[in-house]
């Protein structure tokens, strides 16, 4: 079943083209790897599918429904959770709080003592039980890195954007952090995240889609999509013309 | 139930029945009665500011502006249509509501120092408009005649009715705000203050949760206008829209701790006693708005969290006591 229908979604900023006409589709279940080189319009098409940004043109159709220029607030209750690339804690109150606010105000609309329960269990899940009462502005990044994807989580959503929750965490922490999204997914949550670590993105995605200057260049399984010379191209720029030019040197 | 009897709640409560009594065992009554309505009266006016400023982090400097439109609204109907002061007292806060939901609609789009300087911009417009309003008295503003004190039974029966109803508002504004402090609405409030955008994509109705904070800090205010001035037993726009009282509360409200049930009962209480004593004092007494001024940067540099606050960094356990 199509959880997530994204068709032919523009964005512009004035005369910046931010998002190009961009078209996929994403199956209950799945994990979608969304990349593409810095400024590719990645953080930008997320805005647009939760509601942050409405989009210029096109529609965004979530569980058959058509969300398209609805407020965040409102995706947030139907189920569409997300994180952000540059945490944004809710410093000045608890770790436990800053989840509870994900449980009160998300999907299921819990009540204070439901929201604790389960704020607590998704603090658990994420490793972060031990860290429930302290203040979330003393927290380092990977910990903030954590809440953030706790307090997506306990929202209870069925779509998970998840943005660059990997950027600026040591190895050991990647590789913790690569564990916890599997579980997520096992839980049956649908998940597209946004991610520069290749490795990482490679081994969890069942499909990449890859972005550049706002529009879609390719879509396949993670081997396609690495052996596709546009790809290449985007990140590495023009193959030939490299070799040309080394030529050129030579000569 | 279970919330009623959390100390966070009955340390601000038990702080304003002391004060309350306090004149009933003073031996100068009614000069300790005045004193103690001032102290209250700051008490519940900077608790309910606290409730867009402390919680929900929009700072209202001209939150006055609800005191003066509640007051004017009370006071022309106990003046014209003879209403009893009860009535009327809820109906200066009914008004005061209406307006800040108006107003909201407009102001509440605007956000830091935008929304405080529009909070001033109403502040002095509201005044400007009754200045000019002839019904309200123009700049003169409107009396009441000593006789309509009569109707409770004479002057000083009408002060103390006055004096116990403000306790009694003092105590239901702790309670309301204790009540959303722990909340799940408060909740989502204190989530607006540290982080709005983050807030709304965590579902957080953002302008939903703003507008019935702003409202709900306005009732107060209103309500406390109109017995303030039938006690004055005048309203004129200068005292009724005066920005730096509204500047007061602020520092009241920064000084106890924003954002917390007991910061503005402490803060307002520590104000009112070193403006009383500054009063007093030969050296001080013009310097009064000062020395307000230079503990408002003193809070604001060095401990911004207000005492209250600052207390609660130190554990979690402090935080279970003081809310």
């Amino acid at each position: 079943m199509k959880i997530l229908e994204v068709k032919n979604v523009t964005k512009r900023f004035g005369g910046l083209l931010a998002v190009n006409r961009v078209t996929f589709d994403l199956e209950e279940g799945e994990i979608l790897g969304l990349i593409g080189p810095n400024g590719a319009g990645k953080t930008t098409l997320f805005n647009c599918i939760n509601g942050v940004y409405s989009p210029t043109e096109g529609q965004i159709v979530f569980q058959g429904k058509d969300i398209t220029g609805l407020p965040t607030y409102r995706s947030a209750h139907l189920g569409l959770s997300r994180t952000h690339q540059i945490v944004r804690p809710l410093n000045e109150l608890t770790v436990l709080e800053n989840a509870m606010v994900g449980a009160c105000y998300g999907r299921e609309n819990m009540n204070l003592s439901d929201a604790r329960e389960t704020a607590m269990a998704m603090l658990e899940f994420v490793g972060m039980a031990d860290k429930a009462e302290l203040l979330a502005g003393t927290l380092n990044v990977a910990q903030k890195k954590r809440l953030e994807m706790a307090r997506a989580l306990s929202a209870r959503p069925y779509l998970l954007l998840l943005d660059e929750v990997l950027a600026g965490l040591n190895t050991a922490e990647v590789t913790s952090m690569l564990d916890t999204i599997r579980k997520i997914r096992e839980q049956g949550v649908t998940i597209i995240m946004i991610e520069h670590i290749m490795h990482a993105v490679m081994n969890l995605s069942d499909r990449i889609i890859v972005l550049n200057y706002g529009s879609l260049i390719a879509e396949g399984s993670p081997e396609e999509v690495s052996q596709n010379p546009e790809v290449i191209e985007a990140y590495l720029g023009d193959p030939e013309l490299a070799e040309r030019l080394l030529e050129e040197e030579k000569a | 139930m279970k919330r009623l009897f959390k100390p966070g709640l009955l340390i601000p409560i038990a702080i304003i029945v002391a004060l309350a009594i306090w004149p009933l065992f003073s031996g100068n009554s009614a000069s300790a009665r005045e004193a103690m309505f001032t102290l209250i009266m700051s008490m519940a006016l900077a608790s309910s500011l606290n409730i867009i400023l402390g919680y929900t982090g929009y700072v209202s400097f001209g939150h006055i502006v609800f005191f003066g439109i509640g007051g004017y609204a009370g006071f022309w109907v106990i003046t014209h249509l003879g209403w009893h002061i009860l009535p009327a007292a809820l109906l200066g806060g009914l008004v005061a509501a209406i307006i800040a939901w108006l107003l909201g609609l407009a102001v509440l789009r605007l956000r830091g120092a935008y929304f405080a300087l529009a909070t001033i911009g109403i502040l002095e417009a509201m005044k400007a408009l009754v200045i000019n309003l002839d019904f309200l008295g123009g700049p003169v503003g409107l009396e009441m005649h000593f006789s309509e004190y009569k109707r409770y039974g004479g002057p000083m029966e009408s002060l103390w009715m006055v004096y116990w109803s403000m306790a009694f508002l003092a105590i239901l504004v702790i309670v309301v705000s204790y009540f959303i402090k722990t909340s799940k609405f408060g909740l989502g409030l204190m989530a607006i203050r540290e982080d709005e955008d983050a807030a709304e994509v965590m579902g957080v109705i953002t302008p939903r949760a703003k507008t019935w904070a702003y409202v709900l800090s306005a009732v107060f205010p209103g309500i406390i206008g109109v017995l303030f001035f039938f006690k004055n037993g005048n309203i004129e726009p200068g005292d009724a829209f005066r920005l730096h009282f509204s500047i007061e509360w602020i520092v009241m409200l920064m000084l106890g701790g924003a954002g917390t049930v007991l910061g503005p009962v402490l803060g307002g209480g520590i104000y009112q006693w070193l403006r009383k004593t500054l009063l007093t004092s030969p050296i001080f007494k013009d310097y009064q708005l000062v020395v307000a001024g230079v503990m408002l940067l003193i809070i604001v540099l060095f401990v911004p969290t207000g005492i209250i606050g600052w207390v609660r960094t130190r554990s979690a356990k402090l935080r279970r006591i003081f809310e």
